[in-house]
Protein backbone atom coordinates (compact mmCIF):
# COMPACT_ATOMS: atom_id res chain seq x y z
CA UNK A 1 0.00 0.00 0.00
CA UNK A 2 1.28 3.55 -1.08
CA UNK A 3 1.70 5.82 1.57
CA UNK A 4 -0.42 9.25 0.56
CA UNK A 5 2.31 11.85 0.53
CA UNK A 6 5.84 11.40 -1.01
CA UNK A 7 8.17 13.31 2.43
CA UNK A 8 9.67 10.31 4.77
CA UNK A 9 6.42 9.00 6.55
CA UNK A 10 6.02 9.47 10.06
CA UNK A 11 5.32 6.25 10.41
CA UNK A 12 6.19 2.45 8.92
CA UNK A 13 5.48 -1.33 9.26
CA UNK A 14 7.64 -3.54 6.59
CA UNK A 15 7.05 -7.07 6.10
CA UNK A 16 5.38 -8.31 9.60
CA UNK A 17 4.21 -11.19 10.23
CA UNK A 18 2.31 -12.05 13.47
CA UNK A 19 3.46 -14.57 16.47
CA UNK A 20 0.22 -16.50 16.44
CA UNK A 21 0.12 -18.56 13.50
CA UNK A 22 -2.96 -20.87 14.55
CA UNK A 23 -5.21 -19.16 12.57
CA UNK A 24 -5.38 -17.13 8.83
CA UNK A 25 -4.22 -14.14 9.42
CA UNK A 26 -1.66 -10.87 8.11
CA UNK A 27 1.25 -11.92 6.79
CA UNK A 28 4.11 -9.94 4.93
CA UNK A 29 2.11 -6.80 5.95
CA UNK A 30 3.89 -3.41 5.17
CA UNK A 31 2.19 0.14 5.09
CA UNK A 32 3.19 3.70 6.12
CA UNK A 33 1.42 6.57 8.00
CA UNK A 34 2.51 10.09 6.89
CA UNK A 35 0.97 13.12 9.13
CA UNK A 36 -2.68 13.50 8.92
CA UNK A 37 -3.11 10.02 7.74
CA UNK A 38 -6.50 8.23 8.99
CA UNK A 39 -5.78 4.44 8.22
CA UNK A 40 -8.77 2.53 8.43
CA UNK A 41 -8.35 -0.92 9.09
CA UNK A 42 -11.06 -3.14 7.08
CA UNK A 43 -11.61 -6.72 7.80
CA UNK A 44 -14.20 -9.10 9.00
CA UNK A 45 -14.44 -10.51 12.43
CA UNK A 46 -11.34 -12.62 13.64
CA UNK A 47 -8.71 -11.01 11.12
CA UNK A 48 -6.67 -9.91 13.26
CA UNK A 49 -7.62 -6.28 13.54
CA UNK A 50 -6.78 -6.56 16.85
CA UNK A 51 -3.40 -8.84 16.85
CA UNK A 52 -1.98 -6.38 14.10
CA UNK A 53 -2.77 -3.22 17.00
CA UNK A 54 -1.25 -4.99 19.52
CA UNK A 55 1.67 -5.79 17.67
CA UNK A 56 2.31 -2.55 16.51
CA UNK A 57 2.08 -1.17 19.97
CA UNK A 58 4.49 -3.58 20.94
CA UNK A 59 2.23 -5.58 23.40
CA UNK A 60 2.99 -8.21 21.51
CA UNK A 61 5.74 -9.64 19.71
CA UNK A 62 5.93 -9.40 16.29
CA UNK A 63 7.73 -12.71 14.81
CA UNK A 64 9.61 -10.91 11.95
CA UNK A 65 9.09 -7.50 10.72
CA UNK A 66 10.25 -3.60 11.12
CA UNK A 67 8.38 -0.87 12.98
CA UNK A 68 9.89 2.54 11.98
CA UNK A 69 8.46 5.73 13.74
CA UNK A 70 10.13 8.85 13.33
CA UNK A 71 13.27 7.25 12.27
CA UNK A 72 13.27 4.77 15.57
CA UNK A 73 12.78 1.65 15.78
CA UNK A 74 10.96 0.49 19.02
CA UNK A 75 14.47 -1.56 20.03
CA UNK A 76 16.19 2.03 19.77
CA UNK A 77 13.36 3.63 21.64
CA UNK A 78 13.07 1.58 24.19
CA UNK A 79 9.54 -0.20 24.70
CA UNK A 80 7.78 2.69 27.05
CA UNK A 81 8.99 5.03 24.80
CA UNK A 82 7.87 3.22 21.62
CA UNK A 83 4.64 3.05 23.27
CA UNK A 84 4.38 6.78 24.47
CA UNK A 85 4.63 7.63 20.55
CA UNK A 86 2.72 4.35 18.79
CA UNK A 87 -0.26 4.61 21.85
CA UNK A 88 -3.32 1.98 21.45
CA UNK A 89 -6.39 2.95 22.67
CA UNK A 90 -8.36 -0.61 23.06
CA UNK A 91 -11.55 -1.70 22.65
CA UNK A 92 -11.96 -2.26 26.18
CA UNK A 93 -11.96 0.14 28.30
CA UNK A 94 -9.80 -0.54 31.96
CA UNK A 95 -10.63 2.36 34.40
CA UNK A 96 -9.06 2.22 37.73
CA UNK A 97 -10.79 3.47 41.51
CA UNK A 98 -11.09 6.92 41.59
CA UNK A 99 -12.38 9.45 39.65
CA UNK A 100 -12.44 10.93 36.30
CA UNK A 101 -9.73 13.57 37.09
CA UNK A 102 -7.48 10.51 39.10
CA UNK A 103 -7.53 8.21 35.94
CA UNK A 104 -6.62 10.89 33.43
CA UNK A 105 -3.71 12.01 36.32
CA UNK A 106 -2.32 8.17 36.61
CA UNK A 107 -0.38 8.34 33.41
CA UNK A 108 1.53 11.82 33.61
CA UNK A 109 2.73 10.55 36.77
CA UNK A 110 5.11 7.67 34.63
CA UNK A 111 8.21 8.04 34.08
CA UNK A 112 7.79 8.01 30.52
CA UNK A 113 5.39 11.15 30.90
CA UNK A 114 6.51 12.90 33.83
CA UNK A 115 8.58 15.41 32.19
CA UNK A 116 6.65 15.44 28.96
CA UNK A 117 3.28 15.94 29.64
CA UNK A 118 1.31 17.48 32.20
CA UNK A 119 -2.16 18.33 33.44
CA UNK A 120 -3.99 20.65 31.53
CA UNK A 121 -6.98 21.02 33.07
CA UNK A 122 -8.35 23.89 30.61
CA UNK A 123 -7.80 21.63 27.36
CA UNK A 124 -9.53 18.44 28.75
CA UNK A 125 -12.32 20.63 29.74
CA UNK A 126 -12.57 21.97 26.04
CA UNK A 127 -12.41 18.72 24.65
CA UNK A 128 -15.43 17.30 27.41
CA UNK A 129 -17.31 20.32 25.91
CA UNK A 130 -17.16 19.74 22.33
CA UNK A 131 -18.32 15.90 23.31
CA UNK A 132 -21.23 17.81 24.44
CA UNK A 133 -19.98 17.11 28.50
CA UNK A 134 -19.37 19.70 31.05
CA UNK A 135 -16.18 19.51 33.95
CA UNK A 136 -18.52 17.53 36.13
CA UNK A 137 -17.70 14.79 34.33
CA UNK A 138 -14.21 15.03 36.11
CA UNK A 139 -15.40 13.97 39.53
CA UNK A 140 -17.70 11.45 38.47
CA UNK A 141 -16.65 7.85 40.02
CA UNK A 142 -14.50 6.67 36.84
CA UNK A 143 -16.05 2.57 37.59
CA UNK A 144 -19.21 3.49 37.71
CA UNK A 145 -19.30 5.39 33.99
CA UNK A 146 -21.40 3.60 31.35
CA UNK A 147 -19.70 1.91 28.73
CA UNK A 148 -19.93 4.65 25.96
CA UNK A 149 -18.40 7.32 29.28
CA UNK A 150 -15.87 4.72 29.62
CA UNK A 151 -14.64 5.17 26.05
CA UNK A 152 -14.86 9.08 26.36
CA UNK A 153 -12.66 8.85 29.14
CA UNK A 154 -10.46 6.06 27.26
CA UNK A 155 -9.76 8.30 24.27
CA UNK A 156 -9.11 11.68 26.37
CA UNK A 157 -6.24 9.97 28.35
CA UNK A 158 -4.87 9.03 25.58
CA UNK A 159 -4.93 12.01 23.51
CA UNK A 160 -3.78 14.08 25.97
CA UNK A 161 -0.22 12.15 25.93
CA UNK A 162 0.52 13.53 22.95
CA UNK A 163 1.03 10.32 21.00
CA UNK A 164 2.61 10.70 17.10
CA UNK A 165 0.48 7.65 16.21
CA UNK A 166 -2.75 6.52 18.06
CA UNK A 167 -4.24 3.02 17.81
CA UNK A 168 -7.97 3.20 17.75
CA UNK A 169 -9.48 -0.56 18.28
CA UNK A 170 -13.02 0.58 17.85
CA UNK A 171 -12.53 2.73 20.11
CA UNK A 172 -16.03 4.82 19.63
CA UNK A 173 -18.41 1.50 19.54
CA UNK A 174 -19.80 2.24 22.87
CA UNK A 175 -20.37 6.12 21.71
CA UNK A 176 -24.19 7.51 20.65
CA UNK A 177 -24.49 8.71 17.33
CA UNK A 178 -24.09 12.21 17.93
CA UNK A 179 -20.82 11.62 20.84
CA UNK A 180 -19.54 9.37 18.28
CA UNK A 181 -19.76 12.56 15.76
CA UNK A 182 -18.46 14.54 18.10
CA UNK A 183 -15.28 12.52 18.74
CA UNK A 184 -14.98 12.20 15.14
CA UNK A 185 -14.60 15.82 14.64
CA UNK A 186 -12.48 15.96 17.96
CA UNK A 187 -9.89 13.99 16.39
CA UNK A 188 -9.82 15.47 13.30
CA UNK A 189 -8.58 18.92 15.34
CA UNK A 190 -6.37 16.94 17.18
CA UNK A 191 -4.72 15.30 14.60
CA UNK A 192 -4.08 18.73 12.46
CA UNK A 193 -2.76 20.10 15.55
CA UNK A 194 0.89 18.64 14.73
CA UNK A 195 2.18 15.62 12.88
CA UNK A 196 0.49 13.10 13.83
CA UNK A 197 -1.82 9.77 12.56
CA UNK A 198 -3.96 7.59 13.50
CA UNK A 199 -5.07 4.03 12.89
CA UNK A 200 -8.75 2.91 12.78
CA UNK A 201 -10.85 0.10 13.18
CA UNK A 202 -14.59 0.13 12.91
CA UNK A 203 -17.18 -2.38 11.83
CA UNK A 204 -19.23 0.74 10.34
CA UNK A 205 -18.59 0.96 7.08
CA UNK A 206 -20.15 4.27 6.98
CA UNK A 207 -17.91 5.53 9.55
CA UNK A 208 -14.52 4.76 7.75
CA UNK A 209 -15.65 5.92 4.80
CA UNK A 210 -16.72 9.06 6.84
CA UNK A 211 -13.54 9.54 8.87
CA UNK A 212 -10.78 7.97 7.21
CA UNK A 213 -8.43 8.91 4.14
CA UNK A 214 -7.17 5.58 3.46
CA UNK A 215 -7.93 2.16 3.92
CA UNK A 216 -5.98 -1.10 4.57
CA UNK A 217 -8.14 -4.43 3.42
CA UNK A 218 -6.65 -6.74 5.94
CA UNK A 219 -7.11 -10.52 4.00
CA UNK B 1 14.63 -19.79 80.52
CA UNK B 2 14.15 -22.87 82.22
CA UNK B 3 14.72 -26.22 80.38
CA UNK B 4 13.75 -27.95 83.64
CA UNK B 5 11.52 -31.06 83.65
CA UNK B 6 8.73 -29.82 85.47
CA UNK B 7 5.82 -30.47 83.39
CA UNK B 8 3.77 -33.38 83.91
CA UNK B 9 5.09 -35.85 81.36
CA UNK B 10 2.38 -37.62 79.21
CA UNK B 11 2.02 -41.36 78.81
CA UNK B 12 1.23 -43.60 76.11
CA UNK B 13 -2.44 -44.11 77.70
CA UNK B 14 -2.80 -40.54 78.14
CA UNK B 15 -2.05 -39.89 74.58
CA UNK B 16 -4.10 -42.66 73.11
CA UNK B 17 -7.03 -40.67 75.89
CA UNK B 18 -6.53 -37.38 74.22
CA UNK B 19 -7.03 -39.15 70.83
CA UNK B 20 -10.10 -39.85 72.11
CA UNK B 21 -11.29 -36.12 71.77
CA UNK B 22 -11.08 -36.39 67.85
CA UNK B 23 -14.29 -38.62 67.82
CA UNK B 24 -16.26 -35.91 68.89
CA UNK B 25 -15.56 -34.19 65.46
CA UNK B 26 -15.70 -37.37 64.02
CA UNK B 27 -18.90 -38.19 65.21
CA UNK B 28 -20.43 -34.72 64.25
CA UNK B 29 -19.03 -34.62 60.71
CA UNK B 30 -20.90 -38.11 60.47
CA UNK B 31 -24.18 -36.73 62.03
CA UNK B 32 -24.42 -33.13 59.65
CA UNK B 33 -22.57 -34.73 57.01
CA UNK B 34 -19.78 -32.63 56.41
CA UNK B 35 -17.61 -35.32 54.37
CA UNK B 36 -14.24 -34.78 56.46
CA UNK B 37 -14.16 -37.84 58.18
CA UNK B 38 -11.75 -39.51 56.47
CA UNK B 39 -9.86 -35.78 56.00
CA UNK B 40 -10.31 -35.68 60.36
CA UNK B 41 -8.80 -39.38 60.41
CA UNK B 42 -5.79 -38.77 58.38
CA UNK B 43 -5.01 -35.50 59.42
CA UNK B 44 -4.47 -36.92 63.24
CA UNK B 45 -2.90 -39.97 61.84
CA UNK B 46 -0.15 -37.51 59.98
CA UNK B 47 0.16 -35.30 63.01
CA UNK B 48 0.68 -37.85 65.42
CA UNK B 49 3.19 -39.72 63.83
CA UNK B 50 5.18 -36.84 62.15
CA UNK B 51 5.42 -35.35 65.67
CA UNK B 52 6.19 -38.35 67.51
CA UNK B 53 9.46 -39.20 64.29
CA UNK B 54 10.20 -35.20 64.74
CA UNK B 55 10.50 -35.94 68.68
CA UNK B 56 13.03 -38.47 68.09
CA UNK B 57 14.51 -36.96 65.33
CA UNK B 58 15.52 -33.57 67.63
CA UNK B 59 16.20 -35.39 70.54
CA UNK B 60 19.48 -37.55 68.86
CA UNK B 61 20.44 -33.91 66.95
CA UNK B 62 20.15 -32.43 70.41
CA UNK B 63 22.76 -34.64 71.61
CA UNK B 64 24.78 -34.61 68.55
CA UNK B 65 25.52 -31.00 68.16
CA UNK B 66 26.69 -31.69 64.48
CA UNK B 67 26.28 -28.56 62.01
CA UNK B 68 26.03 -30.65 59.30
CA UNK B 69 23.14 -32.46 60.42
CA UNK B 70 21.61 -29.00 61.57
CA UNK B 71 22.12 -27.61 58.32
CA UNK B 72 20.83 -30.32 56.42
CA UNK B 73 17.75 -30.34 58.58
CA UNK B 74 17.06 -26.95 58.28
CA UNK B 75 17.12 -27.29 54.41
CA UNK B 76 14.82 -29.71 54.98
CA UNK B 77 12.09 -27.94 57.15
CA UNK B 78 12.64 -24.69 54.74
CA UNK B 79 12.15 -27.31 51.33
CA UNK B 80 9.04 -28.65 53.26
CA UNK B 81 7.77 -25.12 54.18
CA UNK B 82 8.43 -23.90 50.61
CA UNK B 83 6.63 -26.78 48.79
CA UNK B 84 3.35 -25.98 51.19
CA UNK B 85 3.26 -21.97 50.39
CA UNK B 86 2.77 -23.48 46.81
CA UNK B 87 0.41 -26.16 47.19
CA UNK B 88 -2.28 -23.84 48.44
CA UNK B 89 -1.71 -21.63 45.85
CA UNK B 90 -4.22 -21.77 42.76
CA UNK B 91 -1.94 -20.83 39.86
CA UNK B 92 1.66 -22.59 38.94
CA UNK B 93 4.45 -21.03 37.02
CA UNK B 94 7.39 -22.66 36.15
CA UNK B 95 10.47 -21.87 38.90
CA UNK B 96 7.57 -21.32 41.37
CA UNK B 97 8.99 -23.49 44.00
CA UNK B 98 12.48 -22.64 43.39
CA UNK B 99 10.97 -18.71 44.38
CA UNK B 100 9.62 -19.84 47.33
CA UNK B 101 12.18 -22.17 48.59
CA UNK B 102 14.70 -18.82 48.04
CA UNK B 103 12.52 -16.34 49.54
CA UNK B 104 11.66 -18.57 52.77
CA UNK B 105 15.43 -19.82 53.00
CA UNK B 106 16.86 -16.79 52.63
CA UNK B 107 14.09 -14.70 54.69
CA UNK B 108 14.04 -17.46 57.74
CA UNK B 109 17.46 -18.00 57.87
CA UNK B 110 18.94 -13.90 57.77
CA UNK B 111 16.03 -13.37 60.50
CA UNK B 112 16.76 -16.21 62.73
CA UNK B 113 20.21 -16.61 62.61
CA UNK B 114 20.69 -12.57 63.42
CA UNK B 115 18.37 -13.02 66.42
CA UNK B 116 20.27 -16.18 67.33
CA UNK B 117 24.24 -14.09 67.06
CA UNK B 118 22.50 -10.70 67.65
CA UNK B 119 19.58 -10.49 70.17
CA UNK B 120 19.41 -14.04 72.25
CA UNK B 121 23.04 -14.59 71.58
CA UNK B 122 23.00 -18.27 71.76
CA UNK B 123 26.83 -19.71 72.48
CA UNK B 124 27.52 -20.86 69.75
CA UNK B 125 24.77 -19.65 67.64
CA UNK B 126 23.94 -23.08 65.86
CA UNK B 127 23.08 -24.53 69.12
CA UNK B 128 20.30 -27.36 67.70
CA UNK B 129 17.88 -26.48 71.25
CA UNK B 130 17.74 -23.25 70.11
CA UNK B 131 17.89 -22.95 66.10
CA UNK B 132 15.71 -25.65 65.30
CA UNK B 133 12.45 -24.37 67.25
CA UNK B 134 12.80 -20.88 66.20
CA UNK B 135 13.85 -21.49 62.95
CA UNK B 136 10.48 -23.75 62.70
CA UNK B 137 8.27 -21.08 64.16
CA UNK B 138 9.42 -18.69 61.60
CA UNK B 139 9.13 -20.80 59.06
CA UNK B 140 5.57 -22.18 59.98
CA UNK B 141 4.48 -18.65 60.32
CA UNK B 142 6.62 -17.24 56.48
CA UNK B 143 4.84 -19.72 54.39
CA UNK B 144 0.97 -18.96 54.98
CA UNK B 145 2.23 -15.38 54.33
CA UNK B 146 3.87 -16.29 51.21
CA UNK B 147 1.02 -18.78 50.29
CA UNK B 148 -1.01 -15.38 50.41
CA UNK B 149 1.14 -13.16 49.06
CA UNK B 150 1.91 -15.11 46.11
CA UNK B 151 -2.05 -16.38 45.29
CA UNK B 152 -3.33 -12.88 45.76
CA UNK B 153 -0.92 -10.99 43.46
CA UNK B 154 -1.68 -14.20 40.70
CA UNK B 155 -5.02 -13.41 41.30
CA UNK B 156 -5.13 -9.90 40.79
CA UNK B 157 -2.60 -9.82 38.07
CA UNK B 158 -5.00 -11.88 36.23
CA UNK B 159 -8.49 -10.47 37.06
CA UNK B 160 -7.08 -6.95 36.70
CA UNK B 161 -5.03 -7.67 32.85
CA UNK B 162 -6.98 -5.12 31.32
CA UNK B 163 -6.06 -2.52 33.36
CA UNK B 164 -2.26 -3.54 33.25
CA UNK B 165 -2.00 -3.55 28.95
CA UNK B 166 -3.97 -0.38 29.77
CA UNK B 167 -1.12 1.51 31.44
CA UNK B 168 1.63 -0.40 29.41
CA UNK B 169 0.02 0.41 26.27
CA UNK B 170 0.10 4.05 27.61
CA UNK B 171 3.85 3.80 28.01
CA UNK B 172 3.96 2.75 31.66
CA UNK B 173 6.95 0.24 32.38
CA UNK B 174 6.27 -3.18 33.98
CA UNK B 175 6.83 -1.61 37.70
CA UNK B 176 4.25 1.23 37.33
CA UNK B 177 1.82 -1.10 35.49
CA UNK B 178 1.97 -3.65 38.21
CA UNK B 179 2.62 -1.60 41.27
CA UNK B 180 -0.96 -1.49 42.89
CA UNK B 181 -0.97 -5.42 42.29
CA UNK B 182 2.47 -5.97 43.87
CA UNK B 183 1.35 -3.58 46.94
CA UNK B 184 -1.67 -5.45 47.63
CA UNK B 185 -0.49 -8.80 47.41
CA UNK B 186 2.10 -7.69 50.56
CA UNK B 187 -0.36 -6.14 52.44
CA UNK B 188 -2.75 -8.82 52.22
CA UNK B 189 -0.01 -11.18 53.69
CA UNK B 190 0.68 -9.15 56.04
CA UNK B 191 -2.46 -8.65 57.63
CA UNK B 192 -2.63 -12.44 59.28
CA UNK B 193 0.93 -11.53 61.51
CA UNK B 194 -0.37 -7.95 62.29
CA UNK B 195 -3.68 -9.27 63.41
CA UNK B 196 -2.04 -12.03 65.42
CA UNK B 197 0.33 -9.24 67.15
CA UNK B 198 -2.92 -7.08 67.43
CA UNK B 199 -4.22 -9.52 69.84
CA UNK B 200 -1.73 -11.53 71.37
CA UNK B 201 -1.82 -11.86 75.32
CA UNK B 202 -5.43 -10.50 75.12
CA UNK B 203 -6.76 -13.22 72.90
CA UNK B 204 -4.04 -16.22 72.35
CA UNK B 205 -1.46 -17.19 74.52
CA UNK B 206 1.27 -18.31 71.79
CA UNK B 207 2.61 -22.35 71.71
CA UNK B 208 6.02 -21.65 72.88
CA UNK B 209 5.14 -19.35 75.95
CA UNK B 210 2.59 -22.29 77.05
CA UNK B 211 5.11 -24.47 76.92
CA UNK B 212 7.87 -22.77 78.87
CA UNK B 213 5.32 -21.96 81.15
CA UNK B 214 4.42 -25.89 81.46
CA UNK B 215 8.06 -26.56 81.90
CA UNK B 216 8.10 -23.80 84.99
CA UNK B 217 9.51 -21.12 83.58
CA UNK B 218 8.31 -17.70 85.05
CA UNK B 219 5.75 -15.80 82.69
CA UNK B 220 7.21 -12.81 82.99
CA UNK B 221 10.81 -14.82 81.24
CA UNK B 222 8.30 -16.64 79.37
CA UNK B 223 6.66 -13.37 77.48
CA UNK B 224 9.82 -12.09 76.66
CA UNK B 225 10.98 -15.51 74.20
CA UNK B 226 7.80 -14.59 73.09
CA UNK B 227 8.17 -10.79 72.09
CA UNK B 228 11.30 -11.61 70.42
CA UNK B 229 9.88 -14.38 68.60
CA UNK B 230 6.83 -12.58 67.06
CA UNK B 231 9.39 -9.23 65.56
CA UNK B 232 11.05 -12.29 64.47
CA UNK B 233 8.08 -13.91 62.64
CA UNK B 234 7.34 -10.36 61.48
CA UNK B 235 10.48 -9.22 60.07
CA UNK B 236 11.28 -12.53 58.31
CA UNK B 237 7.14 -12.54 56.98
CA UNK B 238 8.09 -9.00 55.61
CA UNK B 239 11.26 -9.99 53.92
CA UNK B 240 9.82 -13.23 52.61
CA UNK B 241 6.42 -12.11 51.50
CA UNK B 242 8.68 -9.21 49.58
CA UNK B 243 11.27 -11.76 47.65
CA UNK B 244 8.31 -14.06 46.31
CA UNK B 245 6.25 -11.22 45.05
CA UNK B 246 8.88 -9.69 43.34
CA UNK B 247 10.03 -12.47 42.25
CA UNK B 248 6.69 -13.60 40.86
CA UNK B 249 6.01 -10.36 39.30
CA UNK B 250 9.35 -10.24 37.26
CA UNK B 251 8.92 -13.87 36.20
CA UNK B 252 5.21 -12.69 35.12
CA UNK B 253 6.33 -9.61 33.09
CA UNK B 254 9.17 -9.20 30.26
CA UNK B 255 12.53 -7.07 30.69
CA UNK B 256 10.76 -5.52 27.63
CA UNK B 257 7.83 -4.61 29.58
CA UNK B 258 5.03 -7.08 28.03
CA UNK B 259 2.60 -9.00 30.79
CA UNK B 260 3.79 -12.62 30.64
CA UNK B 261 0.57 -14.18 32.14
CA UNK B 262 0.86 -16.81 29.45
CA UNK B 263 3.13 -17.91 31.79
CA UNK B 264 0.69 -18.66 34.41
CA UNK B 265 -1.28 -22.09 34.62
CA UNK B 266 -4.95 -22.64 36.36
CA UNK B 267 -4.73 -25.40 38.99
CA UNK B 268 -7.84 -27.42 37.81
CA UNK B 269 -6.96 -30.84 38.79
CA UNK B 270 -6.40 -32.21 42.02
CA UNK B 271 -2.84 -32.79 42.66
CA UNK B 272 -1.18 -36.03 44.15
CA UNK B 273 -0.53 -34.30 47.58
CA UNK B 274 -3.93 -32.56 47.77
CA UNK B 275 -5.37 -36.33 47.03
CA UNK B 276 -3.35 -37.60 50.13
CA UNK B 277 -4.24 -34.64 52.48
CA UNK B 278 -7.76 -35.83 51.75
CA UNK B 279 -8.52 -31.96 49.57
CA UNK B 280 -9.37 -33.91 46.06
Amino acid sequence: MNGSSTSMPLFSAHALEPIQTGRACWQQLSFSLHKGDRLGLVAPSGAGKTLLLRALAQLDPLRSGELCCRGASPGKLGMTQWRAMVMLVAQRCAVTPGTVEDNLRLPLQWRQHRHQASWQRATIVAWLEALGRTSDFLGWDAEQLSGGEQQVLNLLRALQLQPVVLLLDECTASLDPSTCRAMETLLLRWLSETERACVFTSHDPDQIERFCNRVLALP
Amino acid sequence: MSMGTGAIAISNGQLAASASLILLNIVLSTVLRLGLGRSLLLASGRMVVQLLLIGQVLQWLFLQQNPGLILALSLLMALMASLAAVHRTRHRFAGIYWQSFLSITASAALVTGLAMAGIIRVQPWTTAQYWIPLLGMVLGNTLNAISLGLDTLMERMLSQRAILECALSLGASRWEACRPQVREAIRVAMIPTINSMMVMGLVSLPGMMTGQILEGALPSAAVRYQIVILFMINSATALGVTAIVTLAYLHLTSPQHHLRLDRLQRLDQPTMKRMLQGKG
